[in-house]
């Protein structure tokens, strides 16, 4: 498949480099794993290189073959499934278009007998999951969201909260196939547009099926699982058309329908939720979170979404944007427009003088401004069509961003004259890689 | 009153300036220009002033009855006269040029009664100092969204095909719509810098319902920053070059293929610039600039459709500088709403869109002269017509002389209004082939149009020997109309659907222009004088038949009376060659039965019938047809106790009769046949005119005074006759009455597009399905 090809021609340069630094941290779990360990922590690197050759060379036969005996496998646990919860790990995985979200259950109750009959590879997973909260240059564990004692299908533990780039998918999938995941004999439970696009990575690099599943399905059963065992989860901003002093509340979500739901990701998708089962998605735009970084890097030279936020927390938009004072002197009455309101965003940098005088904090702050202020716009439209008060805004591009979440409160009360009411849940944008691991411990 | 802004004297000394005027052609009329508007935007000056035009109109005036005339005298005689009309001059110029127009305007006002010009548009601030210094005149601010929505109404009220959508990889790519009677509600969503989306109720009553920041001023700042383009201009043309997938991630970048649950394609954008969130990879200016264009042009049609649901509205017109005949951004927003609206909707634009704000703020300046009392026409010999201002699709565009754009609107002595009998007006379309869709017949009539253009001129100065430079004027005129058709090849849709009637009425606007109001004045008169004296003879002869033998001779007369006709070039070849082609020579020429389209035996079915209460005859030709044919068969109405309205041009077009004229005629008649004289003396044979000056017909543009004569008459019977009437216009015209539309085919090309030969009948009765229940 020329998506495999493409993928390692791709991923060449940062592979080996995040490989490289994910195998120093690796030897000390390894001590007390003797047999396979060795082998594979010393050829880490090296598969990785062989992979390509491979995948490139050996091609289609191979992969065939190999479906064929992993297919029965996959069967054959579906099958147990039904019966009995499933084997650890427990998994959810969801991959976005920028972002990878994996959910980790780490049971807490594990017997002696359990302890015992645990094979190394599975405790190896654990170990190196549970002990860090880095993986390679970029994987990261969110570890303020971790939730301690969660029952799920009779066990306890921790929910961990993992996430790294789409980009470095080879990468992990070199991993998957070192901590030899496939011989665990689980599902891996996967959804986003990237269970789709890389099932064939995950077949041939790390022999291993996905149980592919839909992303907005698992986006509900996500937020509604997560809402409803975690107290607090949701929150919404008191007094938002207060900037300085507007506050987090929380917001007990109990009868929740009918309620927008706004997935915010690199696009957006915007969700009319009627009950757990009767949703639709209404309508969805391009400019989402990846236009955000997308045009913070083409106007500023930064790099990271971090970085991108932390330059808009400098900036200031009016130098950038043409707001409806700077056009009328004031409000616009006649139309009951706010001087203060936004005319045209960038509109201030159709002039030579003004491009010249602007800094990249002021760029990225109206860049920040305009994509947050336009999904609001849509939003408010969405919930006004549908008939709908209560909006639950989602998704990574919300993360560590307050200024998008106070923005969009804001905008949110001051349009609709208090009519709608904006929430936001705490663990943003993992909700579908939860959707997904419940997918594997209750199949709907 | 000064005489006209002419070459001769208008220019030559006054523009020694950096940049020279074409004077005959810009700012005309400007002596008698009062009620002056401006709307200076950010590249683009929009000026508008109302002006008075003398016009030279040929008069038909009746010789006094009593003195009785001698064998030979003719009936009536004819006199070209000045008459004043009132004009409207929009023009719209680069502001560059706002200097050298201001001192132009400032030489040649000689009208002191204005005091102010009203002024609109974000550079009107700028340039207020300069107007008032320049002019001595007063500036006076209007809002810029009631000046938009005022001239969007104005424009869709008086200007058909004034609406169109647009369809990149059709041809033509311009598809103009019928106006719709009744063009409220409707949305008008202005992209400038930001974007408005105003909700227009009727004339006084509209809202901006909503907005957003991203537009026309995020496209031109973002992209600036983006590709160091500078002009608005260039960052279009980088983009139309571009590939935006490179840029934007798509959702098959996402999912590697579609994302098959939710119907969305492989090819969508997901992420607008999700591509380019990297340090390590260079970007094109072009694929930046459009994949900019793309999440522009997408964002503003979803907003778009998620208010026109919201607000139950279907028809959605797109402008400012953003779309402002930019094929790029149309194509891109048409293609936004489809997506969106799933075609519910359709994305329309206007061909006057850059004047609405000027227009607005003139009619709010002009609101004691009742601007919109009136109806008003589009003058094709003043307006430039829609120009596509990209050079690949308008190479026109390079050989237009300076970048001046004219748009005139003449006011019509009446208001017009639908013909209360179209079954339904909204979907009513005058015209029967729309020649900017059909490449073979719009190269044919072009033609057609080019060949007869030296008749018209030798015409044309023969009608005027009172005029001494009636040769040189009628050479400008030819000059003038034969850039018109070398535009119109180059773009067929320079003025809306490019038909027959247009061709056939820009070339009478032409021809006025040049003061030629009537060339076909003499030969109407001689066809008139010498037709009256057979009227007797061919009533009397008509009479002495049977019924049956008489019904069937009135409609061939009709058809024969039809075969006259200057208008075409078959025949005016034989009249010219042979005066002594009679009016039975001319029945001998008619093809035998059965006709072409032959609804006889169904019409005589019906006569055998109840008599109609009144019928609706819209007349053609002087001459024979209208003496000969038209008269004996409206006798034979008449005696059956039917009324007759007698419908004809208000002004001359070729050798149709006129109103005047046949108000002349009626008399003499009347005064030869006691049966007309009763008739007429009771009103039931009245005469109205139509408000149109073309050979064609339109519908839904008439003379209101018939449209309510027509109704209180409860007429149901409509005849149309004529090529231009009957085939060219109205041929699939739906009324909710009974109809016959009846011509002789005189053009062989024609007659063998519709499966005929020349001088093939068409005769068609036709009754709404309605009716049909009943019968």
């Amino acid at each position: 498949m020329e998506l495999n090809g493409h993928q390692t021609d791709d991923g060449t340069s940062e592979e080996t480099e995040n490989d490289e630094v994910v195998k120093p941290k690796k030897p000390h779990h390894h001590q007390q794993t003797p047999w396979k360990e060795t082998q594979s922590s010393v050829s880490f690197s090296a598969t990785a290189a062989n992979m390509e050759g491979a995948s490139v060379s050996a091609g289609g036969s191979a992969s065939i073959a190999r479906r064929t005996s992993s297919s029965t496998i996959a069967r054959q646990r579906i099958d147990s499934l039904k019966k009995n919860r499933p084997p650890f790990p427990w998994f959810g995985m969801d991959i976005g278009g920028t972002l990878v979200k994996l959910v980790y259950f780490e049971p807490k109750d594990v017997t002696a007998e359990e302890e015992q009959e645990e094979v190394e590879s599975l405790r190896s997973i654990r170990h190196y999951l549970t002990s860090h909260t880095a993986y390679g240059t970029t994987g990261i564990r969110d570890v303020h969201l971790e939730l301690p004692g969660l029952s799920l299908c009779g066990r306890t533990g921790s929910l961990h909260f993992i996430r790294f780039p789409t980009h470095d998918m080879a990468a992990f999938l070199q991993m998957v196939r070192d901590k030899h995941f496939s011989s665990l004999h689980t599902t891996l439970c996967a959804t986003g547009g990237g269970a789709f696009k890389f099932e064939q990575d995950f077949l041939k690099m790390a022999d291993l099926e996905l149980c592919k599943l839909d992303e907005l399905e698992c986006l509900i059963r996500g937020v509604l699982h997560i809402d409803s065992v975690v107290p607090s989860e949701c929150y919404y901003f008191e007094t938002p058309t207060d900037l300085e002093h507007c506050e987090e509340k929380a917001f007990p979500l109990e009868n929740p329908y009918p309620l927008l739901l706004v997935n915010i990701g690199s696009g957006v998708s915007i969700l009319a939720v009627y009950s757990k089962d009767n949703y639709r998605r209404v309508t969805g735009t391009s400019l989402g979170g990846g236009t955000f970084l997308g045009l913070c890097c083409l106007l500023t030279g930064c790099s990271t979404f971090e970085e991108a936020l932390e330059m808009a927390s400098l900036g200031e938009s009016t130098h950038v944007d043409k707001l409806v004072k700077d056009i009328y002197g004031g409000d616009y009455e006649r139309f009951g427009l706010p001087g203060w309101a936004v005319a045209s965003s960038f509109g201030n940098m159709m002039s030579k003088d003004k491009r010249e005088s602007v800094s990249k904090e002021d760029l990225a702050r109206a860049t920040l401004v305009t994509i947050t202020n336009n999904i609001g716009s849509i939003t408010r439209m969405c919930a006004l069509n549908e008939s709908i008060e209560r909006v639950v805004f989602v998704g990574n591009f919300l993360r560590v961003n307050t200024l998008s979440m106070k923005l969009l409160a804001y905008a949110m009360d001051y349009w609709s004259k208090g009519q709608l009411k904006a929430l936001f849940l705490k663990h943003e944008g993992y909700f579908g890689a939860v959707g997904a691991l419940l997918e594997l411990l209750n199949p709907s | 009153m000064a005489g006209h802004v002419g070459g001769s004297e208008g220019g030559s000394n006054s523009m020694d300036k950096s940049i020279t005027l074409p004077p005959d052609e810009i700012f005309r009329n400007l002596e008698n220009a009062k009620r002056f508007a401006i709307d200076i935007g950010g590249s683009l000056t929009k000026l508008a002033y109302y002006s008075t035009v003398q016009h030279k109109v040929a008069k038909v005036r009746s010789f006094d009855h009593s003195v009785k005339e001698a064998e030979g005298d003719p009936l009536y005689e004819i006199s070209v006269q000045e008459e004043i009309t009132a004009r409207l001059h929009f023009i719209k110029f680069e502001n560059a040029y706002i200097e050298t127009c201001l001192d132009f305007i400032k030489d040649h006002l000689v009208n002191t009664e204005t005091k102010v010009i009203k002024a609109t548009g974000g550079g009107a601030y700028k340039f207020k100092d300069l107007i008032e210094k320049k002019l001595k005149l007063k500036v006076d601010k209007e809002d810029e969204m009631t000046c938009l929505i005022k001239g969007c109404n104005f424009v869709l009220k008086n200007i058909p095909h004034e609406a169109f959508v647009y369809a990149k990889h059709a041809d033509p790519e311009f598809r103009f719509q019928n106006t719709h009677p009744d063009i409220f509600p409707y949305l008008l969503i202005n992209i400038g810098s930001g974007v408005s989306i105003v909700k227009v109720e009727s004339e006084d009553k509209f809202e901006r319902i909503g907005g957003s920041s991203i537009g026309g001023g995020t496209f031109w700042g973002l992209g600036a920053l983006l590709t160091k383009t500078k002009r608005f201009d260039e960052l279009l043309q980088l983009a139309s070059k571009g590939q935006h997938s490179n840029v934007d991630m798509l959702v098959k970048d996402i999912y590697g293929g579609a994302y098959e649950s939710l119907g969305l394609t492989g090819d969508l954008i997901a992420s607008s610039f999700g591509k380019s969130a990297t340090t390590d990879k260079q970007f094109s200016k072009e694929d930046m600039a459009k994949s900019l264009l793309h999440m522009i042009s997408n964002d503003i049609g979803q907003l778009a459709c998620l208010y026109a649901r919201l607000h139950n509205l279907s028809r959605v017109y797109f402008g400012g500088f953003f779309i402002r005949g930019h094929p790029v951004t149309m194509h891109t927003i048409t293609y936004s709403i489809n997506f969106f609206t799933k075609g519910e909707v359709q994305a329309l634009f206007l061909r006057h869109e850059g004047y609405l704000g000027t227009i607005g703020a003139f009619l709010k300046g002009a609101e004691e002269d009742n601007p919109n009392q009136y109806s008003w026409g589009e003058n094709y010999a003043g307006s430039s017509g829609l120009m596509s201002v990209s050079p690949d699709i308008n190479p026109m565009q390079r050989a237009r002389s300076g970048t001046f754009d004219m748009l005139e609107m003449d006011r019509l002595d009446r208001q017009l209004v639908n013909l209360p009998l179209l079954q339904d007006p909204s979907s009513y379309i005058p015209d029967t082939m729309d020649l900017t869709e059909d490449s073979h017949a719009r190269e044919y009539w072009l033609y057609c149009f080019e060949e007869a253009l030296d008749g018209v001129v030798k015409r044309a100065v023969a009608s005027r020997p009172d005029l001494p430079e009636a040769t040189e004027q009628a050479e400008k005129f030819r000059q003038k109309y034969r850039h018109k058709l070398q535009t119109l090849r180059q773009q067929p849709f320079a003025y809306g659907s490019l038909t027959v009637r247009s061709l056939l009425d820009t070339r009478e606007h032409c021809l006025n222009e040049f003061n030629f109001p009537d060339p076909y004045s003499k030969i109407k008169q001689q066809e008139n004088d010498m037709a009256l004296k057979y009227y007797q003879k061919v009533v009397r002869a008509l009479e002495d038949l049977s019924w049956e033998q008489r019904q069937f001779a009135l409609v061939r007369g009709l058809l024969a009376g039809n075969v006259f006709d200057w208008g075409a070039k078959a025949v005016s070849d034989v009249l010219e060659t042979d005066p002594g082609f009679g009016f039975e020579q001319a029945k001998q020429q008619l093809q035998e039965r059965p006709w072409l389209v032959d609804a006889y035996n169904q019409w005589i079915e019906r006569l055998k019938g109840e008599p109609h209460k009144c019928a609706l005859f819209f007349v053609d030709n002087s001459g024979i047809d209208i003496i000969l044919g038209v008269f004996p068969f409206v006798r034979e109405l008449l005696l059956r106790g039917t009324q007759v309205v007698l419908a004809s041009n208000s002004g001359p077009a070729l050798n149709d009769v006129t109103n005047n004229e046949l108000q002349i005629l009626t008399e003499r008649i009347a005064g030869m046949d006691p049966v007309i004289q009763s008739a007429v003396k009771d009103d039931r044979l009245t005469l109205v005119q139509s408000g149109s000056s073309s050979p064609c017909l339109d519908l839904s543009r008439l003379d209101k005074v018939l449209a309510t004569v027509v109704r209180e008459r409860r007429t149901d019977l409509v005849i149309i006759e004529g090529m231009g009437r009957a085939i060219h216009t109205n041929y699939y015209a739906a009324l909710s009455c009974e109809s016959l539309k009846l011509a002789v085919i005189k053009n062989s090309w024609l007659a063998e597009r519709l499966g005929g030969k020349i001088f093939s009948v068409v005769f068609k009765y036709e009754v709404p399905p309605q009716m049909q229940v009943q019968h």
